[in-house]
């Protein structure tokens, strides 16, 4: 089920980013997501237990900005049922611009509200943090396998979830120790002189996170007893955020699908005509 | 029109008169749609048809775009998620229009080395290849504000990058750096004029096109042996052409509908390949990308720009000439700028008798190099500025002026053509038998 593959960052972003200083390895996995290539879609159940893994560990410090309560009743999103999605919305405290003469005030979200800002300054909202990520761009950096297997956008946030590790040799001896968490998946955090060989390359992969572990496995219990181990909540929480930041995915694929067989089906008729028209004036020569 | 003698439009019936003795417009597009076609146009002249739908998408997805997006620094990038969530069918229109960038450069460029190939920017059709050229420059720069729009990361940083590059030139730089983002910095003035020009490049482009299709039409489209269509009379002429509709544009629609089947399986399946994931963190002014690209279509003149550092002899020779005006970033403006203005000179640079690269047996290796020297480029511009790059971008710099001020000049006068055929019914006829019914069988009774 999980092919593991090491990418370099290098791999990573040559396509698209020309890998100018890029030269953090980094461990990316590539997961089988149900969203995958030109037919995948969202699995329902992987969007509800992202959510509520999002609900009761990543929203404590991490705002949802650009994504409606409203859209987790969408059929190929979470489809949460609509008494479920208007309980769940009514949690949030919303600021309203409106309320108290202008002056604005808070009130219960209603369905029509998206989820409220973070109020941290360096926790990023995560509405589109899976497209902002490319886990992969392989092969060669050409970037191809986008076809099959997506950007990678999700492989890279279940890859980090999961890529908390013990810091390694080099850092642990130092006087002054690292800011931050070790974590094999991250490329831009800081990164120990302590570590580097003499041409100043990287002797360990990944670099330093300023975000502490968030999962640990167990960390939310599903009603329907689903299996709730690191991996497997790290991976439920990257395919929910990917809904967040691509929640039209399925229609769009539909709409491609139907607008590929069209056009297959008109080049072949047009194929067709064009023969017709031009045989007169052109008899092939026949040997 | 002038041109290929032809049937020309005869209204019949009195409301056409009256119309025709006011306004000949129906004249005008009948003539344009039945113009004469030399019949052995082969399939690299379809890009033309691929490049107004383009134009014609282009704007009509634009159009609905501009109804949801809002130009202002605080706005604009939720003003796009906004069209990405919430607006029907927001999403499809707006990969259409961001992908839809992507095809016409593949169109053009396309477009562009086939008349390369084939001569047609030769005498008499200079006047189309200029036109079609300022339509390629207007291109980039539409292209190039479009992306800014979003403000994301690249939008922002990008644009940043790219009027620096105004910046480099002596003396007035920083002030016309300044005056075309209307304040010191990429910001609310520079969104808000860059937003403006990109909706009003797009009809000045439609213009333009109608100019070149009128400059064509004029002198006739060239075809692949460049063999003019015979002018004698219209029955000769009636031998080299057919009419455009209905083969030709059948033709191209047929080629359409194959090139918008993959657009659709792009659109439709990885609507993000062509793009950069930093473009969708929002713009900002104080976290600068650790990579700043341009987007693919501007990757091999963005490698001519870097090609040219402070440690190329021409630079230092250049540099020292000029008393150090022209340093070593201004040298590589020129460059880049220079580039596009070989290959727009390309009419009077290359001395050749012979108009398609069908009959020059030399001509046809360095064309084949120049084309390899293109892709290398595109490649080498997404590559960091170290070694082995910077030699590979300044070698492959290098050819690109060479073909068109050396070896065009030269291979014209030292090459020695091929015959070509005296019509193209000749070229015509030795693909596909003379017409006329029953086919010839060549196989005489013993």
């Amino acid at each position: 089920m999980l092919r593991k593959l090491t990418l370099t960052a290098m791999a990573a972003l040559a396509f698209t980013a020309g890998a100018a200083t890029a030269e953090t390895e980094v461990e990316i996995h590539d997961f089988d997501f149900s969203f995958e290539g030109p037919f995948g879609s969202y699995d329902t159940m992987q969007l509800q237990r992202g959510l509520k893994i999002y609900t009761e560990v990543c929203a404590a410090c991490h705002g949802l900005n650009r994504v409606s309560f409203r859209t987790l009743h969408d059929e190929t999103g979470p489809a949460l049922p609509e008494d479920q999605m208007r309980a769940y919305a009514a949690n949030f405290e919303v600021f309203d611009k409106t309320l108290s003469d202008g002056a604005g005030d808070y009130r219960t979200a209603t369905p029509a509200d998206y989820y409220p800002e973070s109020s941290l300054a360096n926790a990023p909202d995560l509405s589109l943090m899976a497209k902002s990520r490319a886990g992969f761009h392989g092969p060669y950096g050409t970037g191809i396998s986008q076809f099959i297997n997506g950007m990678g956008g999700a492989e890279y946030l279940a890859s980090l979830m999961d890529g908390y590790e013990e810091e390694p040799e080099c850092a642990a001896e130092m006087e002054t120790p690292m800011e931050g968490y070790y974590n094999v998946a991250f490329a831009n955090g800081g990164f120990p002189d302590a570590c580097k060989d003499e041409h100043g390359h990287h002797t360990v992969p990944g670099s330093w996170i300023s975000m502490p572990q968030p999962l640990y496995g167990e960390d939310v219990e599903f009603d329907d007893g689903h299996e709730n181990s690191l991996e497997s909540e790290s991976q439920d929480v990257a395919a929910f955020l990917m809904w967040a930041a691509e929640p039209k995915m399925t229609a769009r694929k539909q709409a491609g699908l139907t607008g590929v067989i069209f056009l297959s089906v008109l080049s072949v008729l047009l194929y067709l005509t064009n023969k017709r028209i031009w045989a007169p004036h052109k008899n092939k020569l026949k040997d | 029109m002038a041109g290929i003698p032809h049937d020309h439009y005869e209204p019949k019936s009195g409301g056409e008169k009256w119309l025709h003795s006011r306004l000949p417009i129906v004249g005008l597009l009948h003539d344009a749609i039945f113009i004469p076609t030399p019949k052995n146009l082969n399939w690299m002249w379809i890009w033309g048809i691929v490049l107004v739908f383009t134009l014609v998408m282009q704007i009509a997805t634009g159009v609905v775009l501009v109804m949801h997006y809002t130009p202002h620094v605080e706005m604009a990038f939720a003003s796009v998620e906004h069209i990405m969530r919430d607006v029907n069918g927001g999403h499809m229109i707006r990969y259409f229009h961001a992908n839809g960038a992507s095809l016409f450069f593949v169109a053009v460029y396309l477009h562009i080395f086939r008349s390369l190939y084939y001569g047609s920017y030769k005498a008499p059709r200079e006047v189309t290849w200029i036109i079609g050229m300022l339509m390629y420059l207007l291109m980039m720069g539409t292209a190039f504000m479009g992306y800014v729009l979003p403000w994301g990361q690249m939008s922002f940083h990008g644009t940043a990058v790219i009027t620096g590059l105004f910046g480099a030139i002596p003396f007035i730089g920083e002030s016309i750096q300044t005056w075309l983002l209307g304040a010191g910095a990429v910001g609310q003035p520079a969104l808000n004029r860059f937003f403006s020009l990109h909706y009003l490049m797009p009809f000045i482009l439609l213009g333009l096109t109608i100019v070149h299709i009128w400059a064509f039409h004029t002198t006739g489209n060239n075809n692949p042996t460049g063999v003019e269509v015979r002018r004698t009379s219209k029955e000769d002429a009636a031998k080299d052409t057919l009419p455009f509709w209905p083969y030709f544009v059948i033709k191209d629609l047929f080629a359409l509908a194959i090139i918008l089947a993959v657009f659709m399986a792009i659109v439709g399946f990885m609507p993000n390949y062509l793009g950069h994931p930093d473009n969708y963190v929002p713009a900002n002014p104080l976290a600068t990308p650790s990579h700043i690209v341009p987007e693919w279509y501007f990757l091999p003149f963005y490698a001519i720009l870097r090609a040219f550092t402070g440690d190329v002899w021409v630079v230092q020779l250049v540099n020292w000439v000029t008393f150090g005006i022209v340093d070593a970033k201004f040298f590589g403006v020129l460059a880049m700028f220079g580039a596009i203005a070989v290959m727009a000179m390309a009419p009077w640079l290359d001395t050749s008798s012979v108009r398609s690269g069908r009959f020059r047996p030399t001509f046809k290796w360095y064309y084949a190099l120049l084309c390899v020297d293109f892709v290398v480029l595109a490649w080498v511009g997404a590559q960091p500025a170290e070694f082995p790059y910077d030699w590979i971008s300044l070698i492959a710099a290098t050819y690109w002026f060479a073909y068109f001020l050396v070896i065009l000049p030269l291979l014209g006068v030292m090459e020695k053509p091929l015959a070509a055929p005296a019509t193209i019914e000749d070229d015509f006829n030795a693909h596909y038998a003379p017409t006329g019914g029953t086919k010839t069988i060549v196989n005489p009774a013993e």
